[in-house]
């Protein structure tokens, strides 16, 4: 209105964003690089991956083996201390994370491949078949899963494989509960309606249309599925029902665990490796979800 | 316009039913729906919230929700092909390649995940067969038919990015990718404002014109019909109860039904201050299905009902593609006859 204002107004520029030409995984690399808490979860757990692949070689120590007296504090002959028995409590955290992030991220596969198929088939096509997988969903979810499990490796053996199916078999309920709570809502938006007018076949539907937009909860889901397996690890390692050649951090807890007030060290320290590696995938989850999520680019 | 005789019609649907089981009963959503289109016409379906004409533009495409529902009568002729007939992999092909579909929602039916050009290269990679590349360059062309500034950048913008009535344009956009020979409008306006949406019947127009596409506008707005359609039907409680051209019907309205939706339509006058009058409107409300009807659905909201009513009228085919479904129109009705 008056002269004063007018300055302030900004010239109408049509040169709008768009006008530059839109390369996808660059944007969504750059929104996930730009994300400093998820390159910090790469970073960390790119640190944990390294130890557990080149670890072993480079500190050759016998994570069983009796080395010092039980119950040592960490010193500067063992950094971190030993258990009860006088293991090491380092060599046993280096010489776990393979195992451990083997049987967390394959267990937690197996999960999400269970879960989201019959959450995703149940939730798409509803009636009798989402009947049908809802009713063998709650079988599963009213056996206690940890007896459960118990149960699958004490009849299978107590192999590295048999505990990563027995874990995935025991704790796909959720994923599938979510996954058909979240397919339920989305097939109502008129874009599912909209695809199927033009031809598009369920299977597309399935993948391409509604897994995309169920993915943000899914992704949370997933990352903190991941922490919970390496728990459930520790706890049959606990009750002895792991293979007891392999060492994970879950297995060190769980045997630790009555010397807490004694031995802080030797169940803090494999404590904290599990939060650290559950809080990057978690980080890393959340960026990648920003990354995908098209709104939110251009913030 | 060319419905003359020899043209066949594009698109035939002959008595058409469609049944709903609710709570293990059958309830009759539709009843007997009929009406042709011959290529490049516009026909109009215009009737309340409830009424059927969404269920109608459902069954044409063949996506009826099943279960609970179900076609249980009638034909639908596309290009002499019966579509009730069709496999559900037939119906895929034929679906957005020759019958085609504009949502009432812009805001919602385009999915928010995938840019716009993805969406629109979806149908065409579907249905010709063409190469990823090929088809975005086509995305391209169809943007810039349906006059969308800039459509070589809109292509790889977001659904999110666009307004609503850019959306709708990239609806329509998706829905003419193949060329179908029909396209269903169902409330293509009613979300957007008044000039958009003048715009976007400009849009539809120029298409039509250009491709001899048959448009089916369904609408509760019969300011959009009297714009866009060259014939109207008007449907009841899943009744077909008028069909004429569209000045038969504006002008001469036979159905106590539609002789009332008229006169809820609000003018504009000149002095409205001399002559306020509040809106008149029909009394009562649209009949609950479930009750299971008999007679004439608009009965008890009718003004001119009477004994005769309570058994339900045939449509009374007054010229060719005129029909009324009411006993008024009867003319072998005996003239003693008072309305009660």
């Amino acid at each position: 209105m008056s002269e004063a204002q007018e300055p302030t107004v900004p010239p109408v520029r049509f040169d709008d964003p768009a006008d530059v030409p839109e390369v996808r995984w660059r944007v969504t690399a750059a929104m996930f690089y730009g994300n400093k808490a998820a390159v910090l979860g790469i970073a960390v757990l790119a640190a944990i991956l390294l130890v557990g692949l080149f670890g072993p070689l480079l500190l050759q120590a016998d994570p069983f083996a009796i080395v010092g007296a039980p119950l040592t504090a960490p010193g500067e002959l063992r950094p971190l201390g030993t258990d009860y028995l006088g293991r090491d409590v380092l060599a046993g955290m280096i010489h776990g994370t393979r195992p451990t992030l083997i049987v967390a991220l394959s267990a937690t596969a197996f999960t999400v491949v269970i879960g989201l198929s019959v959450g995703a088939v149940a939730g798409f096509y509803g009636g009798r078949i989402d009947n049908l997988l809802m009713r063998i969903t709650e079988f599963f979810q009213v056996l206690p899963p940890l007896v459960f499990a118990m149960v699958i490796v004490a009849i299978m053996g107590a192999h590295f494989m048999t505990v990563i199916i027995a874990i995935g078999v025991t704790t796909w309920t959720n994923l599938a509960r979510l996954t058909r709570a979240e397919f339920l809502k989305i097939k109502e938006r008129e874009f599912v309606l909209a695809d199927r007018a033009i031809g598009v076949r369920d299977s597309r539907l399935i993948l391409r249309v509604l897994l995309p937009n169920a993915l943000p909860p899914l992704i949370i889901a997933v990352t903190l599925q991941t922490g919970l397996t390496i728990i459930y690890e520790a706890a049959l390692s606990f009750l002895g029902l792991t293979d007891p050649d392999i060492m994970t951090w879950g297995k060190m807890i769980g045997l630790s665990r009555d010397f807490f007030f004694d031995a802080w060290w030797s169940v803090t320290f494999p404590g904290l490796a599990i939060l650290l590696t559950t809080l990057c995938i978690a980080l890393i989850g959340d960026g990648l979800n920003d990354a995908f999520n098209p709104r939110l680019r251009g913030r | 316009m060319n419905t003359g005789a020899g043209d066949r019609p594009v698109l035939e649907v002959d008595g058409l039913s469609v049944d709903f089981t609710v709570r293990k009963r059958q309830v009759r959503i539709l009843s007997d729906v009929g009406f042709s289109i011959g290529r490049g016409e516009t026909l109009g379906i215009i009737g309340e919230s409830g009424c059927g004409k969404s269920m109608t533009a459902l069954s044409l495409m063949g996506m009826v929700p099943s279960p609970p529902g179900r076609i249980s009568a009638g034909r639908i002729l596309l290009n002499g092909e019966d579509l009730c007939a069709a496999s559900e992999s037939r119906m895929r092909a034929i679906r957005g390649r020759n019958i085609s579909m504009i949502f009432q929602e812009p805001m919602t039916s385009l999915n928010p995940v995938y840019t716009v050009g993805n969406q629109i290269a979806e149908t065409i990679r579907r249905h010709k067969g063409l190469s990823g590349a090929d088809a975005l360059a086509e995305a391209v062309d169809l943007l810039r038919l349906v006059h969308i500034p800039a459509p070589d950048k809109r292509v790889s913008a977001y659904p999110h990015e666009l307004s609503g009535g850019m959306r709708q344009r990239v609806m329509i956009a998706m829905a003419l990718a193949c060329e179908p020979d029909v396209l269903i409008a169902d409330e293509p306006t009613t979300a957007l404002d008044v000039t958009v949406q003048a715009q976007i019947f400009d849009l539809l127009r120029e298409i039509q014109d250009a491709r001899g596409t048959a448009i089916v506008l369904i609408t509760h707005d019969f300011g959009a019909v009297s714009e866009m359609a060259d014939r109207v039907i008007v449907m009841y409680a899943g009744h077909k109860i008028e069909e004429g051209s569209l000045d038969e019907v504006s002008d001469d309205a036979r159905h106590p039904y539609t002789q009332g939706l008229l006169r809820c339509m609000p003018e504009i006058r000149a002095r409205a201050r001399e002559r306020r009058q509040p809106l008149p409107e029909i009394p009562g409300v649209v009949p609950d299905l479930l009750k299971g009807l008999t007679g004439c659905p608009f009965a008890s909201r009718c003004p001119s009902a009477m004994d005769r009513c309570r058994e339900l009228p045939p449509s009374f085919a007054l010229a060719p593609q005129r029909a009324v479904k009411c006993w008024l129109a009867d003319a072998s009705a005996a003239p003693g006859e008072q309305p009660a």
